[in-house]
């Protein structure tokens, strides 16, 4: 078996049609139902690949003018040929869970709640921390004289779930700035 | 991952997932395969079908158990002793695949005179320092092979190198040799003696596995293995999270060496790794002592100082790693452009230096003395996720800041808020100075980029919609972060700010949010010439004259022809022959390759050892190899292609050497330089292990194994009855490791809402523990409680004498939910001491002692270590356990 093609066939019909198609002709569906179309017919298409383990399963995900309305199966892929575990069949809740953060939460040192921040002044509060870390921790040799310049003031932690182009400009930035306690889940 | 590079020249996964279906005979070992690579197993399941033997040797019996033919309860982190029973059964029995051991493994080669084996040295091998706890490796090198040069062999801590760098300058050409394999200093005889107290006796008490019961898997392995059959391994961090990991993974990559299932169809090691990307951050490493393509990160020794100096202790004379020189090269191209020239060395000098142990515990401890401003978090959730979770916790609030960037709110971010230690009163939010940035994430359809699967296999993903609010990918936020850097230090005069006002970082912008391009970040890893601006093919047109630019040297050829290679989506004919391959969905490295090493997948002639198991062959016609996957050899090698003596460089492989990332073209049975605790995997126990040593019993756990003797951290003493069960934690489906992106889902919390622990009903009834009730599991760290499942999928062991009882644990939850359909239970990783592999330190969680009893917890899950007297070190009162198993301690400076 190479690619299952009626079940591809069968996406891509509107509900009456696969109705009709098993043979119960037009008698079988009312005005609604005639009406009535498949969530996911004539969405926009988009292949991405599922967030959660290391099988890689393919994804197809559907959205109606921006906005997401399902994640499935690929059936193209060759390792998961349209199938997915709960947890890939869940990835629309990953995306639009209850609890989906979109805007900055800041805590200030001592503070008991949070507050707003803006996104553009929480960026340069962070390139400041970032560059006092570096300058206030600088070895430019260690205590036997040897030349290590490096900063160990400020740490980075994450890069399994991340796309491979993250960690690269991850790893480049903090490398050139000096900082070596780099670290993923590989160790974890 | 060092066990299988040291083994066969590359860290990584040699085959496909949709290769289980072309096995005769799958061994899970060390992995829940089914029930955390569900999909991926579907192929493992077709290969059932199709008559194949699965068997699954596991502590605990699992969904991965139910559809096997045989599960094999283990003792958790016994597995040396079962796999070094498999290696004396194969040897004694006259089982190994001989053609295939005397040509492509390093059997017959000679090991020098004054190497002694721990059969000679009760556990120990020759060189071993009680002082430092660790090797002079001098020894166990080959006959006729220099001690490595500058390089000393204590000071390398590479974690998932290819190799390591101490074969320095040398080829193995000349190693004598002999093919019959009868010299008693041939490794197959060092093997040999090695393992000659491996008996299934010796198994079964180690163990806790019925001498049958292991004959009949030997025996399954066996029959599967050869000319026409083949077996594939799979593990998973069943194996790695060890402070034996890595000589786990060697002994089974010796028993699938000599069984001859290397490089060949529906054979192999699969390492089944845990997360969407892990390959790829490794590849590319999120890590400390790797550059991308693993290169080592250099170090504060001499030998680093200079570009030249790196590279003459990091390349080698023969094999691949001859090429070392234009990779590192190519990467500073690729980071520093222009300003990276000749003169400046291309700007090494300039790369930051280790000097010891920069690893995420030891990070951890830093932070907690309070030597760590601040750290970046993405993606990950190490109040939860990492071992000893307590003390990952209380360093959080010892940092001056904290960026945490998630899809959602969780532990690692609101540590201040909501944890145990603050509902103990431990904390109090008022005290903590921690200044925290917790920002919104873009998901994986919201952004452009690719993972690495488990199988080596780059896939490309497109954007699909916009992230909500302020919501970025990391690529953005680390773009926008270094912008601001490079304008900071844009009119600097320091040297030490040179690397960063060279940093290369002109990525195009696009949309709203002005988004760096992914595609643009991409075609920097792939690499380019620089003389005509094109794309680089492959790794083979990188050149060492500063021409040539790659941003990781693994990966190039992903962008050949100005083609997004991982976004390719033609499945091919699944049903031609050798169909199954899909060369053209997403890209594999190294070169599109899916087989690792598939040379083996010949004889030495060059033709395929059956028809059934055909893969690679060389073609005489067109005096090429050729098959149905890209060859992992250099095309147009003869088979019967013998080097001149003072070859070096590839020319200095034989035709009939299939693995060319080693300096011999062989697998290696004994590793003569690889990891750091062993060059044959010996049983140790665990570090807390209930049990004593039984084959080297003056030794108790790994010599070499990494432990922190601090107060918040302390360990169960050998002889401490307090704590006599052992505990090994496991996955399930419906959930994703610290929680964050599954227990927040509806659909994911309800079906599995709440931690538990499985036990046997002989210690449930002990206990007074009933099915459904709570119980609590302590450990001196802490205690947790959990549902009870009282069940025969756990087994009490029987050990000789001894009857051992284990606990099985999911360890998915935390403290904390985002939404009422979330859910919430005790974190298990609360209970585990911080240890470490020596080669990798990967954490020991797979194997603790611990004790239960029914119930509810007293108090909060580590409130014992509140109080804990920082001027006592807990372990001092045990100088029985600490001289039987002599640790190193890392420090930042102290390995250096
Ligand atoms: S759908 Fe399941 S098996 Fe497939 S990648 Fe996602 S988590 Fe893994």
């Amino acid at each position: 078996m190479s690619r299952p093609k009626p079940f591809k066939r069968l996406r891509e019909l509107p509900v009456v049609g696969r109705a009709m198609d098993w043979g119960l002709g037009p008698a079988a569906a009312s005005d609604n139902t005639l009406k009535a179309g498949s969530r996911i017919a004539g969405l926009k298409v988009t292949e991405s690949v599922c967030p959660y383990c290391a099988v890689g399963c393919g994804q197809l995900v559907y959205t109606r003018d921006g906005e997401l309305v399902d994640i499935e199966g690929n059936p193209n892929s060759p390792i998961n040929q349209g199938t997915l575990c709960p947890k890939g069949s869940a990835s629309r809740q990953l995306i639009q869970q209850p609890g989906r953060l979109t805007k900055i939460r800041y805590r200030r040192p001592g503070g008991t709640e949070w507050e707003d921040l803006d996104l553009e002044t929480a960026m340069d509060m962070i390139a400041e921390r970032v560059i006092a870390a570096r300058e206030n921790h600088w070895q430019e040799h260690d205590e036997r004289g040897r030349r290590v310049n490096r900063t160990l003031g400020f740490a980075h932690l994450g890069g399994a779930t991340l796309d491979n182009e993250e960690n690269y400009l991850i790893k480049k930035l903090f490398t050139a700035m000096g900082a070596l306690q780099i670290e993923n889940q590989a160790r974890i | 991952m060092p066990g299988l590079g040291t083994s066969f020249g590359r860290g990584a996964a040699t085959n496909y997932q949709q290769d289980f279906q072309n096995a005769d005979c799958i061994w899970i070992q060390g992995s829940g395969l089914m029930e955390a690579h569900p999909v991926g197993s579907r192929w493992a399941m077709k290969a059932r079908e199709r008559g194949a033997k699965l068997i699954h040797v596991d502590p605990h019996f699992s969904r991965t158990s139910a559809v096997s033919d045989m599960h094999v309860p283990i003792r958790a982190g016994s597995d040396i002793a079962f796999l070094g029973g498999l290696i004396r059964h194969i040897i004694e029995t006259k089982s190994y695949f001989e053609e295939y051991v005397v040509n492509y493994t390093n059997a017959p080669h000679l090991v020098r005179e004054d190497f002694q084996d721990t059969e000679d040295l009760e556990g120990l091998f020759s060189g071993f320092d009680p002082e430092k706890g660790t090797y002079d490796r001098t020894t166990w090198l080959f006959e006729g092979m220099e001690p490595p040069g500058k390089t000393s062999s204590a000071e390398v801590q590479s974690t998932q190198a290819f190799t390591d760098r101490t074969q320095a300058g040398e080829t193995l050409q000349q190693v004598p040799n002999d093919p019959t394999l009868q010299h008693p200093r041939c490794v197959f005889q060092v093997l040999r003696r090695h393992y000659s107290r491996y008996t299934p006796e010796m198994v079964s008490k180690v163990c806790g596995i019925p001498e049958d019961q292991f004959l009949k898997v030997a025996e399954t392995l066996i029959a599967n293995s050869g000319r026409e059959r083949t077996t594939m391994l799979a593990y998973a961090v069943g194996w790695t999270q060890h402070t034996a990991g890595v000589q786990m993974i060697r002994a089974g990559s010796i028993v699938q060496l000599l069984l001859g299932n290397i490089g060949r169809p529906g054979g192999g090691i699969m390492a089944m790794r845990g997360h969407a990307s892990i390959q790829g951050s490794s590849d590319i490493p999120t890590l400390y002592d790797l550059l991308p393509g693993y290169l080592p990160m250099p170090r504060a020794t001499e030998d680093d100082q200079t570009l030249a100096d790196y590279v003459e202790a990091g390349g080698k004379k023969s094999g691949w790693w001859s090429h070392f020189d234009e990779y590192i090269i190519s990467l500073l191209k690729a980071w520093f452009g222009e300003a990276a020239t000749p003169e400046n060395d291309y700007g090494f000098g300039h790369l930051p230096k280790l000097t010891g142990n920069h690893s995420h515990y030891v990070t951890t401890l830093r932070a907690l003395d309070g030597g760590l401003d601040g750290m970046f978090v993405m993606g990950q959730n190490p109040a939860v996720g990492s071992q000893h979770a307590g003390l990952q916790r209380r360093a959080l609030a010892q940092m001056k800041w904290l960026v945490v960037r998630d899809l959602a709110d969780l532990e690692t971010a609101s540590f201040w808020k909501d944890s145990p230690e603050i509902r103990s009163g431990e904390m109090k939010p008022e005290d903590i100075q921690t200044e925290v940035f917790l920002m919104p994430a873009a998901g994986h359809v919201e952004k452009e980029g690719h993972f690495t699967n488990t199988q080596r296999l780059l896939q490309w993903r497109d954007k699909a919609l916009d992230p909500p609010g302020d919501a970025r990918s990391e690529l953005h936020f680390v773009y926008h972060i270094g912008k601001r850097i490079k304008a900071h230090y844009a009119d600097s005069t320091r040297e030490r700010d040179w690397p960063i006002r060279h940093l290369t970082w002109g990525y195009r912008e696009h949309g709203v949010h002005d988004e760096p391009s992914a595609e643009d970040v991409l075609r920097e890893i792939n690499g380019y010439d620089l003389t005509t601006g094109k794309l680089l093919n492959g790794f083979g047109e990188m050149r060492n004259d500063g021409t040539t630019s790659c941003g990781c040297w693994i990966y190039s050829g992903c962008f050949a022809d100005n083609v997004n290679q991982p976004r390719r989506r033609d499945p091919g004919d699944l049903n031609a022959p050798g169909g199954s391959v899909s060369p053209e969905w997403g890209w594999a490295w190294p070169a599109n390759r899916r087989v690792l090493y598939n040379r083996a997948s010949a004889d030495p002639s060059g033709k395929p050892w059956s028809e059934r198991k055909k893969l690679v062959w060389w073609d005489e016609e067109k005096e090429q190899w050729a098959g149905y996957d890209v060859p992992d050899f250099p095309p147009g090698k003869r088979p019967d292609y013998k080097p001149h003596p003072e070859a070096e460089g590839m020319e200095a492989i034989p035709g009939s050497a299939p693995f060319m990332m080693m300096p011999d073209g062989r697998g290696a049975l004994f590793s003569p330089s690889g990891p750091l605790d062993a060059p044959i995997p010996t049983h140790y126990e665990p570090l807390e292990s209930p049990v004593p040593n039984e084959l080297y019993p003056k030794l108790g756990a790994n010599p070499l194994g990494i432990t922190w003797m601090r107060p918040e951290n302390p360990l169960v003493a050998e002889g401490d009855d307090h704590y006599p069960l052992v505990a090994s934690t496991f996955r399930l489906t419906e959930h994703h490791t610290a929680g964050p992106m599954s227990r927040n889902l509806p659909w994911l919390a309800e079906l599995q809402p709440e931690m538990f622990a499985e036990i046997d009903p002989v210690l449930a009834r002990e206990r007074g523990i009933k099915d459904g009730e709570w119980m609590v599991i302590e450990t001196p760290r802490a205690e947790i409680e959990a549902r009870a499942k009282v069940t025969n999928r756990v087994q009490p062991l029987r050990m000789g004498e001894r009857i051992i009882h284990q606990v099985c644990l999911p360890w998915h939850w935390g403290t904390f939910k985002t939404n009422p359909q979330g859910v919430t239970g005790d974190t298990v990783n609360d209970l585990i001491a911080i240890s470490g592999d020596p080669n990798t330190t990967i954490h020991e969680s797979k194997a603790f002692r611990c004790n239960v009893r029914a119930g509810r917890r007293a108090g909060e899950t580590t409130v014992r270590l509140a109080d804990v007297d920082t001027d006592q070190d807990p372990n001092d009162d045990q100088p029985d356990f600490a001289s039987k198993t002599p640790h190193s301690v890392l420090g930042d400076e102290e390995q250096a």
